[in-house]
């Protein structure tokens, strides 16, 4: 799977959408489409397990998880890809 | 020539002077019949509005006093030895100005605000819903906006103090086809608002609050819907400043329950002079306890104030864990402190016709920890704490 399908994947198991995660574009609002602050947590630990790595302190704030485009932004600073 | 602008500045320790005199002068003696009628302490809020202490946290460019939160959290605790009802009411209000404070940027929010200074407004809030579970982070209600006018109806399980506020913020859902999360608040004030009661407020402490249900309809400009989601609204402001002027009002309970106590132990001391009264050493006890809780909400609004204008910081979880700790902890330590002054004082603080009675203390205390259960806050905590780095 490309990164940007185990994002998708990673939303559609724990992300908690309102909506199916194929119809969202990148740059769609996640909290908008649903996800929790909670659910949020899920996907964050979710991406860690799938990729390997943790996020940094500075990456934990919401904004790091707003979109699918931000997600993939804060997992390449992390993987160094 | 040169023209000097004439800036108001309020003394620094004015605010909480102020409180703490109507707190002597009015809302001690009103106290008891506040609480045994379980009515709304009217006399201690035409007091406050009279110096204009409903509007001292807005800022004085908006005709507000521009006193700090760590003033009006002093002011809460000389209110909450007096009259915790009273505190309450006037901490909930001001947690409400603050979100208007932060997060209510556009003209007609600032103009409420001028006009919340010049007529000492009172702010009401409706945050739980029923059929949410008790969940504030979830609305079912939905605003509905057409031609820049927005209504939205709400079933509110309480909203406290409704019949005498003046205006009441209310969060539902952004829009009809928004998820449950996606909230936005609304500040709701008449001719656009309605409330229909629903049921009684009867209950053990805080009577005075008038914490009753009602369901609300409300119609107005949909400029009145603050700038931010609801969501960041109650991570940075709303949470925050709830948890910390809720414990100096907790705190002020405490503190007139260690007063009472000093004041127990140091008659029998009198009585009979070189002997050590049976309860001095637990009098020193309770005072160490006491003393860490007032340090606890020294440090934590140091660390509020710290973060204010820093928003990464406010919305970091190792605020939002250090935050819902310090609400957990101020809600047990009141309950604590009270039943060690009971023991103090013994059958002086049990009965109810005596200078050392601690019954209403106590009955108000147990609240503490129901009101946003510690249960909610403490699994709110674990969430956070999967992924807290400690960094």
């Amino acid at each position: 799977m490309t990164v940007d399908e185990t994002i998708r994947q990673v939303l559609a198991d724990h992300g908690r959408l309102a909506v199916p995660v194929d119809t969202l574009a990148d740059d769609a609002d996640l909290f908008g489409a649903g996800m929790t602050s909670h659910a949020s947590v899920n996907v964050m630990l979710a991406l860690e397990d799938a990729f390997e790595f943790e996020f940094s302190e500075k990456m934990l704030k919401k904004s790091t998880f707003e979109s699918i485009e931000a997600i993939r932004t804060g997992v390449l600073e992390m993987t160094g890809e | 020539m040169a023209v000097h602008q004439v800036i108001p500045v309020t003394r620094a320790g004015h605010v909480a002077a102020r409180m703490a005199a109507i707190a002597d002068e009015v809302a001690a003696p009103a106290a008891a019949d506040v609480d045994e009628s379980g009515r709304f302490p009217s006399e201690t809020l035409a007091a406050l509005k009279a110096e204009g202490l409903l509007a001292a946290l807005v800022p004085v460019e908006l005709g507000g006093g521009g006193a700090s939160l760590d003033e009006v959290s002093a002011g809460l605790v000389a209110l909450g030895r007096r009259c915790a009802s009273s505190a309450m009411v006037v901490a909930m209000h001001h947690i409400q100005v603050a979100c208007l404070v932060r997060h209510g940027r556009n003209d007609l929010l600032r103009d409420y605000l001028r006009e919340l200074s010049h007529h000492q407004y009172l702010l009401a809030s409706a945050t739980t819903e029923v059929g949410t579970g008790g969940d504030v982070r979830s609305s079912i209600c939905a605003l509905e906006v057409v031609d820049g006018r927005f209504r939205v109806q709400k079933q509110a399980p309480v909203i406290s103090y409704a019949d005498d506020a003046d205006a009441v913020l209310v969060t539902a859902r952004r829009a009809a086809d928004s998820p449950e999360s996606d909230q936005v608040i609304v500040l709701c004030r008449p001719p656009g608002l309605e409330l229909e009661q629903v049921g009684e407020w009867n209950a053990l402490g805080f009577r005075g609050t008038c914490s009753t249900g009602f369901v609300l309809r409300a119609t107005g400009d949909a400029e009145a819907v603050l700038d931010d989601p609801y969501g960041d609204i109650s991570t940075r402001t709303m949470l925050p400043v709830a948890h910390l002027l809720w414990s100096s009002v907790w705190l002020g309970i405490a503190t007139d329950a260690v007063d009472l106590a000093r004041k127990f132990v140091q008659g029998e001391a009198r009585r009979k002079p070189g002997t050590l009264p049976a309860a001095a050493l637990r009098l020193a006890e309770v005072t160490v306890v006491h003393q860490q809780f007032v340090d606890m909400v020294q440090s934590s609004l140091s660390r509020y104030e710290a973060a204010d204008s820093d928003a990464d910081r406010l919305a970091s979880i190792g605020f939002g864990v250090g935050m819902n700790a310090l609400k957990v902890s101020a809600s047990t330590l009141v309950v604590d402190i009270v039943r060690e002054c009971m023991l103090i004082c013994g059958l002086a603080a049990y009965r109810l016709d005596t200078p050392f009675s601690l019954g209403r203390h106590l009955r108000d205390s147990i609240g503490a920890a129901l009101m946003v259960n510690n249960d909610r806050i403490m699994a709110n905590n674990a969430q956070m704490l999967l992924v807290l780095r400690g960094e």
